[in-house]
């Protein structure tokens, strides 16, 4: 077998000119298990492999709730065997963050004896030459098991013969203390590029100006810019300068602390169109009571070092704009 | 050729609660299509393909979770599809599968929508840190109460119109066992004093967070002519969207809502929605979604809708129900959220929606938007076949 040793593949390199930041999204989801799938997961924790028996007579490894080819719901449980067959595998060279084995190991497909499905793992060998389909292997079971499909630490190749018959035993999958839930923390890895014309927008920014774009057939001032007029379809390449002066248009009173935010409350969450911009941008209202702000209230950004937007925006001090002048810029 | 007519024969749901941990997220759509297939005395076999749907994949964090529920909607051999259109997918998820039996590509399809919401956090799933973009900086109802402010500007609507909304849905909710919020001591004056999250928004006007699934059975004439129970015909049904935001958006009344309903009342020869509907099953995630919704669906010129609401014409009793069935201020797993307001309006002119049957309804409609009053769907379903 030619050995391959796939790069990670990078993302497409930005013009040189376009910002580009990494963007990890990770969130920890939590799954209730139900029946089925509790059970073989608390099995796992108690070194007891489980199947379920479908509706033709084949054991299912891991169970399913419902039957694979008629949709009935299953419930006869088995145990199988720690031991099995490798019925297909593929050698990976650079394990990645969160895989089962930290060095070069196959992904296999074992079929458990007394299963007649596979189930797909990781078999720890030392080579890509050490695995081949139809070897025996057996599990490995992690020291410390909570519970989950990490409890079967690995499958390793097993020198025993293969059994004469395997017929599975009966299981009532009842365990002292079932697990229902799991914790499954995800993780994802992007490089975010902006666009040309967000870019602009945000260069501008560093210079205190705010930069909006024209569509040439509507006319209409967007910000920020996003190189097209979502209406018009066509590309906006006019540069404007908005603001930096504008009006509330409307706005909400927040009373309680929204996560990750290192505001107090009360506060005033606004939507402000900046003068001659299409539509609002959404903003901080300061330097009044939260409870004085109005519709029609004209407003200027209030700059904070090392900030790329405008901490907040605070009175100008002018006569509140007519309703008429704002009322399609909500 | 003419399209084949499109019958509901089966609506099953489950209940709806905070978090479902007893049932996996198979176990839960499970649980809403059997119920579906028992009232339309339907069973597996009976159905030649599934569609479903539900919100964006991370509310549970199970990237295309359609891939592993074959089984437990007993689709294997069959199409199964799935839609997205973030909260209106339940609404445009059902008007997939009402197509494909209008157009008579399947006889019977089975379509479902669900939302796990415990095993994520929605908040989170919708405000995912873009680099360069400032935060939104308001949380949940932040996003909608500015709209909230000025439709009261435009409309001039007293504003005690909110909670008048907020205890007539939870009300009603305990008239349907299925409902998540059962509030049996709430009062109007607990709503009008509940704490002010985002002014003008309450605490008693938000919705919940659910888990729950929903299904129902489509099918065509013969169909429904083997169906146990009466049948809801589908009388027009229509989707639009718009961008999120662009120069012009109004976001108190969309114009791809006030389209989007106006296409289902042509082609369900409706030309006085106010008096020729029975009863009205609308997305109303804040209380004051429903004046709102009232005047874009046409049933009130704009500026009056929150009379309709006050004058209690869309209470239980009135002449125009809203939400008899409390409606998303007492439900909401989202991506379920849509396909429930349109099988609740199914149940009412079935006749089976149990105490909270509006008596003698023979039209009624279901509505469901979502992605920032980006996406709406709706359908007008009746008691009588549509000619």
């Amino acid at each position: 077998m030619p050995e391959v040793t796939p790069e990670p593949t990078a993302p497409p390199a930005a013009p040189e000119d376009v910002l580009t930041a990494p963007l990890v999204v990770e969130f920890p989801f939590t799954r209730s298990l139900g029946p089925v799938r509790g059970a073989f997961l608390t099995g796992l924790r108690e070194r007891t492999v489980l199947g379920i028996r479908a509706t033709d007579g084949r054991v299912v490894v891991p169970p399913t709730e419902y039957d694979p080819e008629t949709g009935e719901e299953l419930s006869t449980l088995v145990e199988v065997a720690p031991t099995g067959t490798v019925t297909t595998w593929a050698w990976n060279p650079t394990p990645r963050r969160g895989q089962p084995l930290a060095t070069p190991f196959a992904w296999v497909l074992v079929r458990l004896d007394g299963a007649d499905t596979a189930l797909l793992h990781a078999l720890d060998a030392p080579g890509p030459d050490a695995v081949r389909t139809g070897m025996r292997v057996r599990v490995r079971w992690a020291a410390d098991r909570t519970g989950a499909i990490t409890d079967l630490a690995c499958f390793v190749p097993d020198d025993a013969p293969a059994p004469e018959t395997a017929e599975p035993a009966p299981h009532h999958g009842a365990f002292d203390d079932p697990v229902t839930g799991i914790t499954v923390p995800a993780r994802l890895d992007y490089t975010y590029a902006p666009g040309r014309a967000q870019t602009r927008y945000l260069r501008a920014l560093g210079d205190r100006r705010t930069l909006g774009e024209r569509c040439p057939v509507c006319r209409k001032v967007y910000v920020p810019p996003r190189g097209a007029c979502p209406t018009c379809g066509v590309a906006t390449a006019e540069q404007v300068e908005v603001g930096p002066r504008g009006t509330v248009t409307t706005f909400c009173i927040v009373n309680i602390k929204a996560r990750n935010l290192d505001i107090e409350v009360p506060y005033v969450y606004a939507h402000i169109a900046l003068d001659g911009a299409g539509l609002p941008l959404h903003a901080r209202i300061g330097g009044i009571p939260y409870d004085q702000v109005r519709m029609g209230l004209r407003v200027e950004p209030v700059w904070r070092d090392g900030s790329r937007y405008p901490d907040h925006y605070r009175p100008t001090g002018e006569p509140d704009a007519d309703y008429d002048s704002y009322k399609e810029l909500i | 050729m003419s399209k084949e007519p499109v019958a509901v024969v089966g609506i099953g749901q489950t209940a709806h609660v905070a978090a479902r941990r007893d049932v996996s997220l198979a176990g839960l759509v499970r649980e809403a299509a059997r119920r579906a297939l028992d009232d339309a005395a339907l069973d597996w076999r009976d159905i030649d393909a599934v569609v479903i749907g539900k919100a964006p994949d991370f509310f549970e964090g199970v990237m295309m979770p359609e891939l592993f529920l074959a089984d437990a909607l007993g689709a294997v051999g069959k199409p199964l599809l799935r839609v997205h259109t973030a909260g209106s997918v339940g609404g445009s998820t059902a008007l997939v599968a009402a197509k494909l039996v209008a157009a008579r590509v399947h006889r019977t399809v089975l379509t479902l929508a669900f939302e796990k919401q415990s095993e994520s956090n929605a908040m989170w799933g919708l405000s995912l840190p873009i680099p360069f973009q400032q935060p939104l900086l308001a949380g949940a109802g932040g996003f909608f109460a500015p709209h909230v402010r000025a439709y009261l500007r435009r409309s001039k609507a007293p504003d005690h119109i909110g909670s008048l909304v907020a205890y007539k849905d939870r009300r009603n909710a305990l008239k349907n066992p299925y409902a998540h919020l059962h509030e049996v001591d709430l009062t109007l004056e607990k709503v009008r004093s509940s704490p002010m999250l985002w002014d003008p928004i309450r605490y008693s006007e938000t919705c919940p967070s659910s888990d729950g699934a929903c299904a129902m059975v489509l099918t065509d004439t013969a169909g429904a002519a083997r169906s146990p129970h009466p049948p809801a015909w589908l009388h027009g049904g229509a989707m639009r969207s718009e961008p999120t935001l662009f120069a012009g958006k109004d976001f108190v009344s969309p114009r791809a809502g006030r389209d989007c309903a106006a296409d289902v009342y042509r082609q369900s020869g409706i030309t006085d929605p106010r008096r020729e509907i029975d009863a009205v099953e609308m997305y109303v995630p804040f209380s004051w979604y429903e004046p709102m919704w009232l005047e874009n669906l046409g049933f009130a010129a704009e500026g009056e809708g929150w009379r309709l609401t006050e004058s209690g014409a869309t209470a239980l009793d009135g002449d125009l129900p809203v939400n008899p069935s409390g409606g998303v201020l007492s439900t909401n797993p989202i991506g379920a959220s849509g396909m429930l307001r349109f099988a609740e309006a199914a149940l009412q002119v079935r006749g089976r929606a149990g105490e909270h049957q509006i008596d003698g309804a023979r039209r009624a409609l279901g509505h469901a938007y979502g992605g920032g009053a980006q996406f709406f769907s709706m359908w007008l379903v009746g008691a009588d076949r549509p000619e």
